[in-house]
């Protein structure tokens, strides 16, 4: 299969000046990843650093040039704003509240899920685990908003309850943190689950028997057997669920009252309601800082412990 | 034993959990009153206001076409990127490649959002392109985050295939190229088609992300349903969620058959290898 003569004649031209098929083949990914990944952040942190404007687009710009000299403007009063108002704090540590408690919860459902199915015979090990997965293949909006119709006041659970005598006034769970907690237990759940399955399918029976005929009660065989083994499932299915919920905007706006404020909700509300770029940019990289780094760190070293 | 009752109920606990509120909403889909919680009798009137809903069809069909691009655009992108990292050894910017594929999974979609939109919003300023937002914009931003998930699944498929394969028809004497189009991609081809449906998904179901990157005009269908939404109930979301539950069911199902099909097959085509050995 010989190229057409135009085409082997770029090659090799490219090939002169040092760009070979396989530079050719990487420039691809890489220079759309450049263009629509990286280079977007450092667009945020320039308007993050200029002065809101009313106009279209709404900030001044940073490099002035009246034809004698250019200016700079960099302004950090958007950064200062963040510290000053205890709203921004607030809803960070509200934001990682959310996730741990949220990713806590789902490991304490899913854990007996996970351990169930991976104990099942086929084929209801493999039916199980569909069932598992088969909530995520549909509308995430639509499984929210499944739960305002749970939770409100004249509600499938309040009617429920009523109808059987067991309260006489409605509870009050929509708007409140804990439908904020449930709402993401509810939606992540899989992602605990599967992680966790999959490390459990490879525990060894032969251990849990050897522990047992050595005398160990089935609660200490769990603590020192079951466990310590499934540490690192553990781990994988907690970063799934606790790294997407601190970001997350549709839980806490559908489910959570004004007060659920979580980082992304603010970012939003600074975005669309405000239209104050600059702020948003500000958010985004204040965000980018506390929470995407350090995560990033955590997923390397556990790589890396994993590796060594 | 009693072990052997307490965990089959959480189990089943759990499975009530994840469907009751699915059920809910299909059971409620069917019911007359306005009111979606309280029932008063069967009826199939939210179908037909659905239908006739030309917002949510035209946003229905806006999801699907920028779902399709952006699922296939993801495809093309991450298989090379998982290509390029799996065999190309060392060389320069690997680091750099492999942050860059991996940061968008863990990237809140707030940030992904705001940052692609002032991108674009700057491009259009310096270079004039692209000329305004709508389904271009967001076809680019899903198939960003898209390529990430396309890569990790195309990873692991190329680390489980037999490398021997590829050495053997270079050694053959096939071109680089040839050996990835005849050997590499029949047999990750599976990966590709779980990459593909994995993106299309994702990218039907983004509501953040395509908020910020659109424009007038381009609403896919998970913006119109927030809208609905947050202004109070509508049990014509009830149904439009019933419709995409049957969808979904009907793939799902006819996804397993297929693949039982297959694996039947396999096995049959394996014995009999065997055999003639």
């Amino acid at each position: 299969m010989s190229a057409p003569a135009p085409w082997r004649w770029t090659a090799t031209a490219l090939a002169r000046a040092g760009f070979g098929p396989r530079a050719l083949v990487v420039a691809v990914p890489m220079l759309w990843l450049l263009v629509f990944f990286l280079i977007p952040f450092v667009v945020v942190a320039k308007i993050s650093v200029s002065e809101p404007l009313i106009a279209q687009p709404p900030y001044a710009p940073l490099f002035e040039w009246d034809g004698l000299r250019a200016t700079i403007a960099v302004n950090l009063e958007n950064y200062a704003f963040l510290l000053d108002d205890p709203l921004y704090l607030d809803a960070y540590l509200f934001s990682i509240r959310t996730a741990f408690v949220s990713a806590v919860a789902a490991l304490l459902i899913g854990y007996p899920m996970a351990w169930f199915i991976a104990r099942s015979p086929e084929p209801r090990r493999t039916i199980l685990l569909t069932l598992v997965i088969l909530p995520f293949w549909t509308s995430f909006l639509l499984r929210v908003y499944a739960w305002q119709g749970f939770l409100r006041s004249n509600g499938v659970i309040n009617n429920l309850l009523l109808g059987t005598g067991i309260i006489d006034t409605p509870l009050v769970m929509l708007q409140t943190p804990f439908a904020v907690y449930l709402g993401i237990v509810y939606t992540y759940l899989p992602f605990m689950i599967l992680p966790l399955y999959a490390n459990l399918v490879k525990l060894d029976d032969a251990l849990i028997e050897a522990s047992a005929d050595l005398g160990a009660r089935p609660a200490a065989t769990f603590f020192h057997v079951i466990l310590p083994l499934s540490m690192p499932g553990i781990i994988a299915g907690f970063m799934l669920v606790f790294i997407p919920a601190i970001g997350e905007f549709v839980i806490p706006e559908l489910l959570g009252g004004p007060n659920s404020l979580m980082i992304g909700r603010v970012l939003w509300g600074e975005f669309f309601s405000n239209r104050d770029w600059p702020v948003a940019s500000a958010v985004a990289i204040a965000m980018l800082v506390a929470v995407v780094l350090p995560v990033m760190l955590l997923r390397t070293a556990q790589a890396r412990s994993e590796e060594g | 034993m009693r072990r052997s009752i307490v965990l089959p109920a959480l189990c089943i606990a759990g499975f009530v959990f994840l469907y009751a509120p699915i059920l809910s909403l299909i059971v409620f889909s069917f019911n007359e009153n306005r009111l979606v919680t309280v029932w008063s009798r069967f009826s199939l009137k939210w179908y037909g206001e659905l239908l006739r809903d030309p917002q949510i069809l035209r946003s229905a069909w806006v999801s699907l076409q920028v779902a399709f691009l952006a699922a296939t655009l993801s495809v093309g992108l991450g298989t090379l990127t998982a290509y390029v990292l799996m065999r190309f050894g060392r060389f320069r910017a690997r680091a750099l490649l492999t942050g860059m594929a991996t940061a968008p999974l863990v990237m809140p979609e707030v940030i992904t959002g705001l940052s692609l939109l002032l991108l674009f919003v700057t491009m259009e300023q310096v270079f004039g392109w692209p000329a305004g937002r709508g389904m271009t914009t967001i076809v680019i931003a899903h198939a960003t985050f898209g390529m990430a998930y396309v890569a990790v699944v195309v990873q692991s498929r190329l680390i489980g295939m037999d490398i021997s394969v590829e050495e053997a028809a270079l050694d053959l004497g096939a071109r680089p190229v040839r050996v990835f189009f005849d050997i590499t991609l029949p047999i990750i081809s599976p990966a590709l088609v779980a990459g593909w449906l994995l993106a299309f998904t994702l990218s039907l179901d983004d509501l953040v992300i395509a908020s910020f990157v659109t424009g007038p005009g381009a609403s896919t269908l998970p913006m119109v349903i927030f809208s609905k939404v947050r202004l109070g109930v509508s049990p014509d979301v009830n149904a439009l969620a019933t419709i995409i539950i049957a969808v979904v069911a009907l793939g799902v199902a006819a996804a397993m058959v297929l693949m039982a099909r297959a694996q039947a097959r396999g096995r049959a085509g394996r014995g009999r290898d065997g055999g003639a050995l």
